[in-house]
C-alpha cells in the first residue's frame, strides 16, 4: 500500500491505496466522483481525461498512488467553480455537441486545458487537439462549434464556410 | 493488472537500488507500461516511479547539442526545443495526443524501442547519444530489433544527447486509429553528410537508410530519392499495410522530408 496526500477539487485527501490502483478507479470508486468515465480503460478515447497539475492526461492511464502532493480537477469542480456551467459546457448544451453524453466529461476537460493555453483556437487547432478524445455518436461537427462558440468565433467561422458538411472528420 | 509496490523515490540512486532485483521495473510515464500491466503481459513485483527524480527533467541547449532529461514529457520538449531544433519539437508535437504528450516520456519512448514509435528515428538519424546510469550509448549501437535495445538490466537512460543538425525534417504517415507512425522518416543534415532513419516500417524496428543517405550526399534533392529503389530491408506487413506499401512509403516521406529542408 502507498499512503498519498492529494488536492481533489480543491479539497485535501489523504489515503492508502494500492500500487496499481489507477486514478479514475480512485476518483470513482473511493471519491465517488462519476462525472468522469471510463470509456475504453486502453488509453484510447479520452473519456477519463481530468486535469493533473493544470494539465489534461488520462485518467485510466495513471497510477493515483504517483500523484502524492498533486492537485487534481474533474469534471465536477468546472461548475461549482464558475458558479453555473461554464461557456463552454453552456456551449455544448446550445448546440447540441452531445447526444449520449458519454464522452462529454472528457471532451470538456480536453477542451478546457486547450482554450486556457489558446484563448481563440481555429477550428483546425481544436480538430487536433481533440485526436485523444473518441465520440461515437455526434461525429465532432457540433463539439468543434461549441468550442468556437465558447472562444466567440462561431459567427466569423460559420460565415467563412457555411457549408457544414466539410466539417465532417 | 496483478498487484505490485510502487514507490516514487527522489533521489536516483534510491531508484538504482530497488532496481536492482530483477523483479522490479521502472515506471515513467506510463503511457505504454500501464496498458502493458492491464494486459498482463508485464507482471513486476515493485514498479520504480522515477517522476519525482528532478534530475531525469529538462530540455538544454549549448553548443550546438541539446539534451534532454529521460523524464521530460514530449509535450515539452514540443514547446522548449522549437527554438534549437524545431524538427525534433515538430516530432514530440506528433505524438499520440495531448494527454498522451503530458505524460509519456522520451527515456520511455526510447527504452521501450516501439517499432512504430517517432523518437528513435530522431535519434539516429541526429546520432544522438544515449546517456545511461552505467554509461553513454551511440544511437547506432542502441536500438538492437523489436522492443529491445542496448540497455542492460538495472541500467536507466539518464538523458539524449543530440547534436543539432544543419537542417531536419519528420515526416509521419499517422495509422489513423492508433496515430503512431505507420511510417515515419526524419532526415538530418549534417557538415558531415545526411542521415536517414525510417520508422514504423522495418521488421526488425527503425533503421538507416543507407543508400539514400549516399544518394542524398552528392545530391540533396527529392528527385534524388524519386530515382531510388526502395529500401531493401525487411518490411513489416499487417492488416494496416504491406512491406511493398511500407517501402513506398519510406520513400515518398523521405523525398517530401528532403524537399523540405531544401526549400
Ligand atoms: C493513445 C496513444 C498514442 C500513442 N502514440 C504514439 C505515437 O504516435 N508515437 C510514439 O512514438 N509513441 C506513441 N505512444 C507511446 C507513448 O509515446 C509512450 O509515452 C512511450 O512509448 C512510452 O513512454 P512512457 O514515458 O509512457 O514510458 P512507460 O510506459 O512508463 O515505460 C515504457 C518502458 O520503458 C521502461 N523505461 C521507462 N523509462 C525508462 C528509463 N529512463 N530507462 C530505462 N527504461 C525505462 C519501462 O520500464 C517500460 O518498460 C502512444 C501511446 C498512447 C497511449
Ligand atoms: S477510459 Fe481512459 S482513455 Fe478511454
Ligand atoms: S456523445 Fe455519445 S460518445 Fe460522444
Amino acid at each position: 500500500m502507498v499512503g498519498i496526500s492529494l488536492t481533489v477539487n480543491g479539497v485535501s485527501t489523504t489515503a492508502e491505496v494500492e500500487g496499481r490502483t489507477l486514478l479514475v478507479e480512485f476518483l470513482r470508486d473511493t471519491l465517488g466522483l462519476t462525472g468522469t468515465h471510463v470509456g475504453c480503460d486502453t488509453s484510447q478515447c479520452g473519456a477519463c481525461t481530468v486535469h493533473v497539475d493544470g494539465m489534461a492526461i488520462k485518467s485510466c492511464t495513471v497510477f493515483v498512488g504517483e500523484l502524492d502532493g498533486a492537485g487534481v480537477v474533474t469534471i465536477e469542480a468546472l461548475s461549482e467553480r464558475h458558479g453555473g456551467l461554464t461557456p463552454l459546457q453552456k456551449a455544448f448544451q446550445d448546440h447540441h455537441g452531445l447526444q449520449c453524453g458519454y464522452c462529454t466529461p472528457g471532451m470538456i476537460m480536453s477542451l478546457t486545458a486547450l482554450i486556457e493555453d489558446n484563448a481563440k483556437p481555429s477550428e483546425a487547432e481544436i480538430r487536433r487537439h481533440l485526436e485523444g478524445n473518441i465520440c461515437r455518436c455526434t461525429g465532432y461537427v457540433n463539439i468543434v462549434k461549441a468550442a468556437l462558440a465558447a472562444t466567440g468565433q462561431l459567427d466569423s467561422a460559420m460565415s467563412a464556410s457555411h457549408d457544414t458538411s466539410r466539417w465532417g472528420t | 493488472m496483478h498487484p505490485f509496490d510502487l514507490t516514487a523515490p527522489t533521489a536516483l540512486d534510491e531508484a538504482l537500488e530497488i532496481l536492482d532485483d530483477p523483479d522490479a521495473q521502472p515506471l515513467a510515464g506510463g503511457q505504454t507500461l500501464i496498458p502493458t500491466l492491464k494486459a498482463r503481459l508485464a507482471a513486476p513485483a515493485h514498479l520504480v516511479s522515477l517522476r519525482r527524480i528532478s534530475e531525469l527533467r529538462g530540455v538544454e541547449a549549448d553548443a550546438g547539442h541539446v539534451t534532454i532529461g529521460a523524464m521530460t514529457p514530449h509535450a515539452v520538449v514540443a514547446r522548449q526545443a522549437r527554438d534549437v531544433f524545431p524538427a525534433l519539437a515538430k516530432l514530440a508535437g506528433t505524438i499520440g495526443d495531448p494527454m498522451v504528450r503530458n505524460r509519456g516520456t522520451i527515456g520511455g519512448s526510447l527504452a521501450n524501442n516501439d517499432p512504430s514509435a517517432c523518437y528513435p528515428s530522431a535519434v539516429l538519424a541526429s546520432n544522438a547519444t544515449i546517456v545511461t546510469t552505467a554509461r553513454q550509448i551511440a544511437a547506432d549501437a542502441f536500438f538492437d530489433g523489436l522492443f529491445t535495445t542496448a540497455l542492460d538490466e538495472g541500467e536507466l537512460i539518464r538523458k539524449v544527447r543530440f547534436p543539432i543538425p544543419i537542417a531536419a525534417n519528420y515526416q509521419k504517415f499517422c495509422h489513423p486509429a492508433s496515430r503512431f507512425a505507420l511510417t515515419g522518416v526524419f532526415v538530418a543534415k549534417f557538415a558531415t553528410g545526411i542521415r536517414v532513419a525510417v520508422t514504423g516500417a522495418g521488421e526488425d524496428g527503425v533503421f538507416r537508410w543507407h543508400a539514400a543517405e549516399e544518394a542524398l550526399g552528392a545530391a540533396c534533392r527529392p528527385e534524388t530519392v524519386e530515382a531510388l529503389d526502395l529500401p531493401d530491408e525487411p518490411m513489416m506487413a499487417d492488416m494496416h499495410g504491406s512491406r511493398e506499401y511500407r517501402a513506398h512509403l519510406a520513400r515518398v516521406l523521405t523525398a517530401r522530408a528532403v524537399a523540405a529542408i531544401e526549400s
